[in-house]
């Protein structure tokens, strides 16, 4: 492509339908990847070249534009390069305009960080295109803050418009701000309702840190918005996108401003430091002692019995009652929470004469003073009562689940101290391994059991050593003391109670409406609660009311439930005999499969098409392993 | 080896109340008894009789309200005690009365022990907490006439003064009081003319109880976090912090130098009295002997240093007597 400059007058949209015909036909990737490089170099500081090349762009057809124009944007090199290469196309060209402010941004959400910040630094270099930047941002709000959106859209799509309109946020000068700051402000509040009410902890935080950002940048003085939330990678990244690097070339760019309101906040942080040690006492620390020092002559006395004074912890299980229970004294209160879980595991005889008052208790047991890791101690303490005593202090938690004036928090405990509860019963005691060490807390993400081929292994060894006969007996192992799966006589107690009553709504707790955090929960609860239940004699039972449960919410909206709700049917297909699925549940077990296939075609959330596509694995599995028995 | 901590060499018990207060009078010459003063919890003033260790007198003047200051005014026969019914009464011991000659009423609802200093024979002054919340008042006596009337200035929120101790740099000059705030500051007040000198911040909490060795210029102070805070007095009169030393567990009700200033006492709201040196605050014992908080450690003032004791008074309802480190 070589043109001679110098008065002709040359017509390139010959080349102009050239390019869009062939990046049209998906030719895309090798056309471009020689030209875009190279009228990168030849408009950079040329302005012929640069006329040239808008005149190149202008001139392609509209039905073609939009993939010429998304091929440029893909290739830019940088904000600054864009920006030479197309121009002031947007602004121009209607298509392109709709390309690049609705197309890239809203349609489509595949694009890397890298070129939304070209795209949008292109948009913020010209003057004439800024207008638009200011319409994109607020579109990009809209989106953001959309109930539906939130709830339906993919976590993806939601991250990537957040980073869009933080990258927009960095680019916007402190007038423009102002101008639009009261929509800006409206469109936050609203969009950080929605993103708080998910039950994904992702959205959430996306919800935080872009709300964070907003407020930071619209409300210079006063105190700033501040979400608690633990920092990672995604957060990191998000929070880098608000401080732009002011790019490599000359053209001055508005980011300038960010940087400099950066580089003056720490100056301020030393001065303030230094005013703190000035107000510090004068340590006259290099006084030299001329006197003689009289005090040898004082010998001491033995202090090693000078130690911290500690209130004795309760030795008694009624004493840890009492003082939980009536006590003023702020230090055996706390020493007996400290005491209580290992009193209540030392004496089982004991405790299971006080265990429903004791769950009582802590249940309602609130932090009084400030221990570390209050919250572990009591859940460690209930569980250890759970255990002691499962089948009284099961009715009690699990009818307490379900009654009026609890907050949700309290009702997620029990959720949780039933699961941990259920852990410790089903795994005998003397075992080593612990195969559930993963899962500790509900979410469990289940994969086809690995387990099984360890499990041939350790049978063919027991076999052979079985039928060989021993001459001299050397080192004898000791074999591994194996005890009873205690949850098995339970399991019925924690599990079929939670699932009664979940479609009656209290004045207080709905959990079909509002309350659907705690139907995740619970859903999760249960699948874990299947899971254990394997090898004990009510998992049949337990199944067919897990399968119709499942099948009533099938279709919530809220996709934590519904991940929940797949886990479930993984617990199932894993703990229920192969051969009792098939006698009790084959019809609704294949109504299941037409569902599951249907939710990894088209569930909006990647994890649940994944946990339908490993449901249906195991199904498959099944159907295998049933039909290589010989019947 | 380190030889394991002394026992008492004796316990005073009978006061049926918590202690407060202690103060010892043994200065006087032979065949004068030495007697230790205790004020307690439920308003009685026991005179104790340190050869038969036993209760002498008993003064009742508080109207069974709580004594938590007992000074003697040279010798035993005058006393001075503070109680919780906002009067400072003056006793007269001799010749076997029990009268309270004159009284002060304070309106101070605290717990700031007054401060004595004696001027000229026959005449002291005393720094006592006032009605105001953050004063101190000075006042002459037996005139009880007011010398000055001490104020933080500007708007510095010290809180109440906690514990006061009035001193002279060398006999004839002007009288300096150091005051204890709630805040954890110390402030040094001239009390001629009525202003702060300085002010030091010791502790984060308040300061419970100070004490000062006006020949080396350095004093001491106890507050209720694990700290006791040593500063100093420059020749500006600036007080400076020269040293803190982190205690074993919190809380000192009182700090007491002895009058040789070789050691001192505190008393710990963890039962123990403790004796470090005086000049490089070396921890030297720890007296493990009450059952609940010491409230007060007072040093007697025996003409022979050899018979010094040591007092401590405790919620326990009982006195422990010592004799520690009395060879020199």
């Amino acid at each position: 492509v070589c043109f001679i400059p110098g008065g002709l007058d040359c017509s390139i949209s010959f080349v102009s339908h050239v390019l869009g015909k062939v990046c049209i036909r998906g030719r895309q990737k090798e056309i471009l990847g020689i030209v875009v490089p190279r009228l990168t170099e030849l408009t950079r500081s040329d302005c012929i070249w640069q006329r040239i090349c808008w005149r190149l762009l202008e001139c392609v057809p509209d039905r073609w534009m939009e993939a010429v124009v998304l091929g440029f944007v893909q290739r830019a090199p940088g904000a600054d390069a864009l920006s030479r290469l197309l121009g002031n196309l947007v602004v121009k060209n209607k298509k392109a305009q709709f390309v690049v402010t609705q197309k890239v941004l809203l349609l489509q959400y595949g694009h890397t960080t890298e070129v939304l910040q070209n795209l949008l630094g292109y948009l913020a270099l010209d003057s004439a295109r800024r207008a638009l930047l200011l319409r994109v941002l607020q579109e990009l709000l809209e989106a953001w803050g959309s109930s539906s959106a939130v709830k339906h859209s993919p976590p993806e799509q939601q991250l990537y418009i957040s980073k869009a309109i933080l990258i927009c946020l960095s680019h916007l000068k402190e007038p423009e701000i102002q101008s639009c700051r009261q929509e800006l402000l409206t469109s936050m509040m609203e969009g950080v309702k929605c993103h708080l009410d998910s039950s994904l902890p992702q959205i959430r935080r996306l919800g935080m840190v872009v709300a964070e950002s907003i407020s930071s940048r619209v409300n210079t003085e006063g105190p700033l918005l501040k979400f608690e939330y633990e920092d990672d990678d995604e957060t990191r990244e998000l929070k880098s996108l608000l401080v732009q690097t002011p790019p490599l070339c000359v053209v001055p760019s508005p980011t300038d401003d960010k940087g400099d309101k950066a580089d003056a906040a720490l100056p301020l942080v030393p001065e303030g430091n230094q005013n703190s040690q000035a107000a510090a006492p004068v340590m006259a620390d290099e006084e030299s002692d001329a006197e003689l020092d009289s005090d040898d002559d004082l010998v001491p006395y033995d202090m090693s019995e000078d130690k911290e004074l500690k209130t004795k912890a309760p030795v008694y299980i009624r004493d840890c009652i009492e003082v939980l229970t009536g006590s003023e004294d702020v230090d055996k209160w706390e020493a007996a929470v400290k005491a209580l879980e290992s009193l209540v595991r030392r004496n089982p005889a004991a405790t299971r004469e006080v265990s429903v008052e004791l769950a009582k208790i802590l249940l309602h047991l609130e932090e009084k003073s400030c221990i570390e890791g209050f919250v572990e101690l009591r859940q460690r303490a209930q569980v250890a009562v759970l255990t002691t005593d499962p089948i009284p202090v099961s009715k009690y938690l699990t009818s307490q689940f379900y009654a009026l004036n609890y907050s949700l928090r309290q009702r997620m405990d029990i959720l949780d101290v039933l699961v941990l509860a259920a852990q410790e019963l089903s795994c005998p005691k003397f075992h080593g391994k612990n195969k559930h060490s993963g899962a500790q807390k509900p979410p469990v993400h289940l994969l086809p059991g690995s387990d099984s081929s360890k499990d041939w292994r350790r049978i063919v060894d027991e076999r052979i050593k079985s039928k060989t006969r021993r001459f001299a007996v050397g080192q004898c192992h000791v074999e591994k003391a194996s005890g009873p799966n205690e949850f098995s006589s339970v399991a019925g107690h924690f599990f079929f109670p939670l699932i009664q009553q979940f479609d009656r709504p209290l004045t207080t707790f709905d959990l079909l409406g509002e309350d659907h955090l705690v139907l995740g929960r619970l859903v999760h609860t249960l699948a874990v609660l299947m899971y254990l239940a394997v090898n004990t004699v009510v998992v049949t039972a337990m199944g067919k009311a897990l399968l119709e449960f499942v099948w009533t919410l099938r279709f919530h909206t809220d996709s934590y439930v519904r991940q929940g709700l797949l886990s479930c049917i993984s617990s199932l297909l894993l703990s229920v005999p192969a051969e009792l699925l098939l006698a009790d549940m084959a019809e609704e077990l294949l109504e299941a499969q037409s569902w599951l296939a249907d939710v990894v075609e088209k569930d909006p959330d990647g994890d649940c098409r994944r946990l339908a596509l490993q449901n249906l694995l195991l199904m498959e599995n099944l159907k295998k392993k049933l039909e290589a028995v010989p019947s | 080896m380190a030889l394991p901590p002394p026992d008492p060499q004796f316990v005073l018990r009978g006061t049926s109340a918590a202690v407060h207060t202690l103060r010892f009078s043994c200065g006087g010459p032979e065949p004068d008894i030495p007697v230790l003063f205790s004020g307690s919890e439920n308003g009685i003033i026991h005179v104790w009789n340190l050869k038969t260790h036993r209760v002498g007198t008993a003064l009742d003047g508080h109207g069974r309200k709580s004594i938590y200051c007992v000074e003697t005014m040279g010798g035993k026969d005058r006393l001075l005690s503070q109680g919780r019914d906002q009067r400072i009464c003056f006793w007269d011991l001799a010749e076997g009365r029990t009268s309270v000659t004159d009284s002060v009423f304070t309106e101070h609802v605290g717990f700031c022990r007054c401060s004595l200093l004696k001027v000229a024979q026959g005449r002291w002054l005393m720094a006592m907490a006032a009605r105001g919340l953050e004063e101190v008042q000075v006042l002459e006596l037996p005139s009880k006439t007011s010398v000055c009337t001490l104020k933080p200035e500007g708007g510095a929120k010290l809180g109440m003064p906690m514990c006061l101790k009035l001193w002279q740099p060398s006999s004839g000059s002007q009288p300096l009081l150091l005051a204890g705030y709630e805040d954890g500051s110390v402030v040094l007040w001239n009390v001629t003319m009525g202003k702060a000198l300085s002010q030091l911040v010791c502790h984060q909490e308040p300061v419970m109880s100070l004490d000062f060795d006006s020949e080396k210029a350095k004093g001491i102070s106890g507050s209720s976090e694990k700290v006791l805070s040593i500063w100093s007095l420059n020749e500006q009169q600036n007080l400076q912090v020269y040293k803190t030393h982190k205690l074993v567990n919190t809380g000192i009700s009182d700090v007491t130098i002895r009058p040789d200033k070789k050691i001192l006492a505190t008393a710990g709201w963890d039962h123990r009295i403790r004796i470090f040196g005086w000049k490089k605050l070396k921890p030297l014992a720890v007296l493990d002997y009450h059952t609940a908080t010491a409230h007060c450690v007072s040093f007697s003032d025996h003409s022979s240093p050899r018979d010094t004791l040591l007092a401590a008074g405790s919620k326990d309802h009982r006195i422990s007597v010592w004799s520690v480190y009395t060879q020199t």
